[in-house]
């Protein structure tokens, strides 16, 4: 691979996520707060691309872009009034959160730039995909199947609490 | 070269923006957005590692698949609730909402 076009790839979709991040936080109509989402869950998907977890990239892309953020849509739909732009979307807490954020910010990061990882430099793997679906069908097969429990009952769950008395 | 440091300065400073809008959105909408922020977040810090740190194995990236699954499912109960708050409150706004305080 070309030197410098990884980083450059690095830093536009570290720029997507982070300027739509913004919006989905700032903006005044939530249903555009909704459309930012979608371009941040996919400049995630690109980052998982960078780090060569394709199978992760699709899931995200399936799960978030495809489920998630088209749920939010549906209950934007059911539930605000869009056009109504006079509405306050922040509460008063604005200058507090700031300051709260960025002393966490720079506590975190100063925290990480002091640690001292074990970086590993085995070459990974090239098909993340056949690993990961090994792991979860043997050592993983537990957890998997317990996470689809919890999904059924979040959908049981769902559909008793939204539903009309 | 694009190191470890990079995706976790990332992963950090996306985590901050979701906390902010937690902090301060008033929508119930709103609120759930921000955390699928941070759990994207989460998510890219859990893929970094898995890549820096144990390349050969993929313990990260499964976890960041669970992740993802939990997610969904808040995701959904989170929506019922928000759909049944709008139907006994006329409203999703959490300032209004304050029937266990007291």
């Amino acid at each position: 691979m070309l030197t410098g076009v990884p980083e450059a790839i690095f830093y536009i979709l570290a720029g997507i996520i982070l300027g739509s991040a913004v919006m989905v936080v700032s903006l005044k109509n939530i249903f555009h707060c909704a459309l930012f989402l979608v371009l941040c869950f996919f400049g995630v998907a690109g980052i998982y691309i960078l780090l060569s977890a394709e199978f992760l990239a699709a899931v995200q892309v399936l799960i978030y872009v495809g489920a998630i953020t088209i749920l939010m849509i549906f209950a934007i739909m059911l539930t605000a009034k869009l056009y109504s732009a006079k509405i306050r979307q922040s509460n008063e807490q604005v200058i507090p959160g700031i300051i709260i954020v960025a002393a966490l910010l720079v506590a975190t990061i100063f925290t990480l730039s002091r640690t001292a990882w074990k970086l590993s430099y085995e070459t990974a793997e090239a098909q993340s995909t056949i690993g990961i679906g090994k792991l979860l069908l043997t050592k993983y097969v537990l957890p998997f199947e317990v996470v689809s429990v919890i999904l059924l009952t979040a959908l049981i769950g769902a559909i008793i609490i939204a539903r009309k008395e | 070269m694009v190191g470890l440091s990079h995706y976790l300065v990332l992963s950090t400073i996306l985590f901050c923006i979701g906390i902010f809008g937690v902090l301060t959105r008033r929508n119930a909408i709103g609120i759930l957005m921000s955390i699928e922020l941070m759990f994207n977040a989460v998510n890219i810090n859990f893929v970094a590692f898995s890549k820096f740190i144990t390349p050969s194995e993929f313990v990260g990236q499964i976890f960041a698949i669970f992740v993802i699954t939990i997610a969904a499912a808040e995701a959904t109960v989170g929506l019922a609730i928000v759909l049944l708050i709008y139907r006994n409150f006329k409203g999703i706004y959490v300032d209004n909402i304050n029937i266990m305080k007291w």
